[in-house]
């Protein structure tokens, strides 16, 4: 079950050879071109980064390496070896492995049985077996991993670790990373960094980095190759590049865009925080929030307070009771215990529409979770509150149509009215729930990953927008996995760890370091 | 086989998979006729025809039309708040067991008080018999399918136990219920017809629904929860409330199609009072796509193919189950076929499709 | 008293053996991601189409032979229609259910037109008859407790193909990024299960009454559907739940000889097993986790 990888020796030393390349892959989704002749390679030992907004193709492109998806035309060679890949079993035989953005883990099951899963055959198993397998490959790899431990139970660190366990056991010489880093805390990322450098050195492994943080590209890789739009518009080493450059690459010229990807961590402050005048009012006053699942307390006692025009970033890795504490907060589940003040009245009990008519509302970070495709967008955005737009018991469609078209424009939605809400991209279901939101006149929104796979221009505007509420007096509490935004919007950061507030840190100074170090449980 | 999305639906496609449906429905129940030694084409124009041919025949498709017209209502209705109501069927029987009750003790009432009495007693009993699955949904999560499902056979057999004990008949002591006192019967709709105002009341029902859920807040609230339950949450609405009030309408009014079946067709209880309208219901709300117009034209449709398979069972000498067959198959092919709407087929050269 | 008790006991294991054979197929199939409806329907027809041949051939091991063929039958469709097309898996299987009861009444009625008699054949008898109750059982039963059930954990708990199995009604994404073969595995899974309910339809007219009639099945599909549920999708729940089915089953036949339960119709003591499952779904209720993948059909796009 345990292959050797092969040693690479042999080949001359006329440079790294490829390992892996792809060559003029097409790709369409109907009438929509996810890809167009798109080419690159990546040579063993070496880490080739593919660089791309959300929505470039970048996903794509690593399916239909893995077998996932079809190409509708082109050519994938593995070690100069025309290969025709069509299911991730036959990737895995030609040597590639890939970790996937959202892991491809069965939850109720252990480590073991997971990576026995990609082995087994259909006869009896020995889970003791299993078990001593995974014991195995962790040494070998330096990965520590528990075979035991339920998947679902491991934080998301521990969760990769399998992943990439599970890559790299089938004799890989090719590992995809897909956005390895969205949901790592700053330590977690670091010691992913050592990992692969580690598995190049000795391993000899190609690895493809798939990311739309340039930072961290430009740290860990060795060449890169940008997508935009469907298309590889550059490919070179990491010695000519910066960030400036390869901003203009990713999404051409544009000041507020370039903002958006550099980003503002270590020192930089955010823009608006100067601005914030003397101390306003508190809007929202939450204490000893407490929210129990399955007799675990995963919102832990927690106290904090926004005041009006002031956002507060709510930093933390995945899986440390952010989604209990926004749905608690929103009023979709009530919480268990403590008491959410909105200028002085408790609302708990409420509902999400009591929450509304107090002056709360807010976006939590599943989208697909709070539009209904299958209805119009001007149904959607009078579904919090359709008693507003009829008359009598009946609804008015005129109402209701004039409505949508006044928050169409002024979130600059495309799309139409009348158009069902489930053909729009992720943006513009992103703006028809903040459209939504802000459309109640809230005091305080709590909004969660608002930028949360959305390509720049997108993610660009609903900062703007969120700036400018702040600015005009809501309070705003950002949950955001992404520490790039936290730093670009928040006036002040606090960190969540396993349930509770662990520590707090002023924009103007927080860094990578402290925060990270917050986010790692180290107060 | 694999299946990928097509880029566009040219507007004949729907039309054109229709018909597929229909050929293939065709193809298998041919067989089956074939078997019992008819001429299926023959067969099925004898289904289909034979009732529009004189008004007589008109009147007796509406007639047996208007049942599974309430119970594909009552189903369509709940399916669209995403509460899947596969008990019409028990609460059809619950409701005519209940319409019984008011009609056999209603002798010191008018005939038009007595009537309205015995349809909501068995609205009453509809509900109720849908009652247990919805707290069971909302409450505990169960899924709604098995608990409906089961209390059908349950209700089947309350109405027996009933039939055997005080229900049965003082005169034949055969398992069935006295006759309903004559003031009971419900009046016709149009005279010289059997068509009562039973089917009235369907169609008005129909229509109410139909506004309701197309053009109020609740409506829409209740099209969000059958479309996307944690997204209607989400948005404040009050899901536990449009379940339950979906779920217990659905119920009502498969329980008022059986106080219908009682006042105006049987005019008493027995156990064969229902040749499975609660599961033709289903069958009539699928095929309609869940839309009330349709619910009306499907349930149109099969009125005449019941009919009709009643007519081509005598003169063919073929079991007239053979409609209900012709429905069921239709139901699976229809919506088999309608996959490639959005769907076509695709083969690749030696690419393994598992 | 002990007699009697042991002839309940008896009866129960003798009640519960469709409900075995049809709950184990149902367990396969919704462990695999897919809720079969059509699982009444397919008893049905087992238990039509396997008196049905073994009246016209003469032997039971053929009827039975084809009452497993059509249950795969009914598994490929019921396969072809939730996993290859993605229809709604409520609709495909209710419209299985509706089409072959529908079909199996008429072909019954056809066969029987002019003879106007029910299809009758000589059925199993019991074996071991000499040990009395409760050990006097038909071969079926002892196949069902003592191969059936312990095959099925076995299957999903010690094997590869279990492992998979699991894995595809977790989350099919994940087992098909592992080298899963997805489709393939829930076409198995729905059709060896349908294969099984076919057998408990069979056993109905093969062994317990040796003929057939309409609404032979009476709703026990269903039960079986709840069984699954009721015993948290685990082999050992599942036959804790239809034993306590067939327990009350049986003991009702037994309370009508007692003068207090006389009176009562016996219809409304036969609804008491019913109703006990019900409970034990509000008992087990809480708390429920489906199968992730309960529901959901999975395209690889």
């Amino acid at each position: 079950m345990l292959t050797i990888i092969e040693e690479a020796g042999s080949a001359g030393d006329s440079g790294p050879c490829p390992q892996v390349e792809l060559i003029g892959i097409a790709k369409n989704f109907g009438p929509v071109s996810a890809l167009r002749d798109v080419s690159f390679s990546a040579a063993q030992g070496r880490v080739h980064a593919l660089l791309g907004e959300n929505g470039a193709g970048k996903t794509t492109l690593m399916r239909i390496l893995y077998g996932l998806t079809a190409p509708d035309s082109g050519l994938v060679r593995v070690g100069g070896v025309p290969v025709s890949i069509t299911s991730p079993r036959i990737a895995r035989a030609h040597g590639i492995g890939m970790v996937n953005q959202h892991f491809a883990l069965v939850g109720p099951m252990s480590v073991a049985e997971n990576l026995l899963l990609t082995h087994v055959g259909n006869g009896i198993i020995s889970l003791p077996r299993a078990r001593s397998h995974v014991i195995e490959l962790s040494e070998t790899y330096g990965l520590d991993v528990e075979p035991d431990a339920l998947v679902e139970d491991l934080p998301v660190g521990g969760r990769q670790r399998v992943e990439i366990l599970k890559a790299l056991s089938h004799g890989c010489s090719t590992l995809v990373l897909d956005e390895p880093t969205a949901v790592l805390a700053p330590a977690d990322i670091t010691s992913l960094f050592a990992l692969i450098r580690q598995l190049c050195a000795d391993r000899q492994l190609a690895v493809i980095f798939i990311s739309h943080k340039m930072k961290e590209v430009l740290e860990i890789s060795d060449e890169v190759s940008v997508l935009r739009q469907g298309t590889i518009v550059s490919s070179q080493a990491n010695e000519d590049l910066d960030i400036h450059r390869l901003t203009r690459l990713m999404v051409g010229d544009d000041n507020r865009t370039l903002e958006v990807l550099t980003g503002a961590v270590s020192g930089e402050v955010n823009p608006g925080s100067e601005q914030t005048a003397a101390p306003h009012v508190a809007v929202l006053e939450v204490s000893d929030l407490v929210v129990t699942r399955e007799g675990n307390n995963v919102v832990d006692r927690v106290t904090l307070t926004v005041h009006s025009g002031e956002i507060v970033g709510v930093a933390g890795v995945t899986g440390n009771g952010q989604t209990e504490m926004v749905a608690a907060l929103l009023g979709v589940v009530e919480p268990t215990s403590g008491t959410i003040r909105m200028v002085g009245t408790d609302i708990i009990g409420t509902g999400v529409r009591g929450r509304r008519s107090a002056g709360l509302a807010g976006v939590s970070e599943d989208r697909h979770s709070q539009i209904v495709g299958a209805l119009t967008v001007a149904e959607n955005l009078a579904l919090s509150d359709p008693g507003r737009l009829s008359t009598g018991h009946v609804l008015s469609r005129g109402a209701m149509t004039r409505a949508a078209g006044v928050s169409i424009d002024e979130f600059r939605i495309k799309g139409r009215a009348n158009q069902a809400a489930g053909t729009l991209s992720g943006g513009n279901m992103q703006k028809v729930l903040l459209a939504r939101m802000f459309a109640a006149s809230p005091r305080v929104v709590v909004i969660a990953q608002p930028t949360r796979g959305l390509d720049v221009a997108s993610t660009a505007q609903i900062r703007s927008e969120l700036r400018e509420r702040a600015a005009a007096g809501t309070g705003i509490l950002l949950f955001s996995e992404d520490l790039d935004e936290v730093f670009a919007l928040a006036d002040r950061i606090v960190v969540l760890f396993r349930g509770r507030i662990i520590g707090e840190v002023a924009g103007a100074t927080a860094t990578a370091a402290n925060v990270g170090r917050l986010m790692a449980g180290i107060s | 086989m694999r299946l990928a999305l097509r880029e566009r639906q040219p507007p004949w496609l729907t039309f054109a998979l229709a018909g597929i449906a229909i050929v293939i429905t065709y193809a298998i129940t041919a067989g089956l006729i074939r078997w019992a030694g008819a001429n299926p084409v023959s067969a099925f124009q004898l289904m289909l025809t034979s009732p529009l041919s004189s008004s007589f025949g008109i009147g007796e498709v509406i007639l047996s039309a208007t049942p599974i017209l309430f119970t594909g209502l009552a189903v369509a209705l709940a399916f669209k708040a995403g509460f899947w109501n596969i008990g019409a069927e028990g609460q059809f029987l619950i409701g005519a067991m209940m319409a019984t009750l008011v009609g056999l003790n209603s002798e010191s009432l008018p005939g038009w008080v007595a009537i309205p009495c015995m349809l909501i007693a068995a609205a009453l009993g509809g509900a109720l018999w849908g009652f247990v699955p919805a707290l069971l949904r909302v409450k505990f999560g169960i899924d709604e399918v098995v608990t409906t499902l089961l209390l059908n056979p349950v209700a089947a057999l309350v109405v027996a136990g009933m039939l055997n004990g005080p229900l049965r008949n003082p005169e034949t002591h055969f398992p069935e219920s006295a006759r309903l006192p004559d003031h009971t019967d419900m009046p016709t709709l149009i005279p010289d017809t059997r068509i009562h105002l039973g089917f009235g009341l369907a169609v008005v029902l129909l229509l109410i629904t139909w506004f309701i859920v197309a053009r109020t807040p609740i409506g829409l609230q209740l099209r969000a929860v059958g479309s996307n339950i944690k997204a209607a949450r989400s948005s404040g609405v009050n899901v536990t409330r449009i379940l339950f009030g979906a779920a217990l309408s659905s119920a009502a009014i498969a329980g008022v199609a059986g106080g219908v079946e009682v006042s105006a067709v049987s005019h008493q209880l027995s156990n064969g009072i229902s040749p499975g309208f609660g599961y033709t219901g289903i069958i009539v709300a699928t095929l309609a796509a869940l839309t009330f117009p349709g619910v009306l034209a499907v349930a149109l449709l099969f009125g005449d193919l019941t009919v009709g398979a009643f007519t081509a069972s005598r003169i063919l000498n073929i079991p007239s189950t053979v409609g209900e067959v012709v429905q069921a198959v239709l139901m699976v092919t229809v919506v088999s076929v309608l996959v490639f709407r959005k769907y076509r087929i695709v083969f690749r050269r030696g690419e393994r499709t598992w | 008293m002990v007699s009697t008790f042991f002839e309940i006991l008896g009866a129960t294991f003798r009640i519960s053996t469709p409900l075995i054979f049809s709950a184990s197929g149902n367990l396969i199939s919704e462990r695999a991601g897919i809720l079969n409806l059509g699982i009444e329907g397919t008893m049905y027809v087992g238990a039509f189409v396997g008196i049905a041949v073994a009246a016209a051939s003469g032997s039971l091991w053929v009827g039975l032979a084809a009452a497993i063929a059509s249950g795969i039958v009914a598994g490929l469709i019921m396969s072809f229609l939730s996993v290859t097309l993605g229809v709604n898996q409520h609709v495909a299987g209710l419209g299985i259910t509706l089409a072959l009861i529908a079909m199996s009444n008429t072909a019954n009625r056809i066969l029987f037109t002019e003879d106007g008699g029910q299809l009758r054949v000589e059925p199993w008898s019991p074996i071991l008859t000499d040990l009395g109750p409760p050990f006097e059982q038909y071969w079926l039963t002892y196949a069902a407790f003592l191969l059936v059930l312990p095959a099925v954990w076995l299957l999903l708990n010690r094997t590869g193909l279990g492992l998979k199995i699991r894995a595809v009604g977790e989350n099919p994404e994940a087992a098909d990024a592992a080298g899963v073969r997805v489709s393939l595995i829930r076409y198995a899974a729905v059709t060896s299960g349908a294969a099984l309910m076919a057998v408990g339809g069979a056993f109905i007219t093969l062994a317990f009454l040796g003929s057939f009639t309409i609404d032979i099945i009476a709703g026990r599909g269903w039960v079986a559907l709840a069984l699954v549920i009721f015993g948290r999708w685990r082999v050992g729940g599942m036959l804790i739940g239809a034993l306590v089915f067939s327990f009350v089953y049986a003991l009702q036949n037994r309370l009508r000889l007692i003068p207090e339960f006389a009176e009562i119709p016996y219809e409304i003591l036969l609804a008491l097993p019913y109703v006990a499952v019900i409970i034990g779904l509000m008992i087990t209720g809480r708390k429920m986790r489906y199968p992730g993948a309960y529901l959901k059909s999975y395209r690889r796009s």
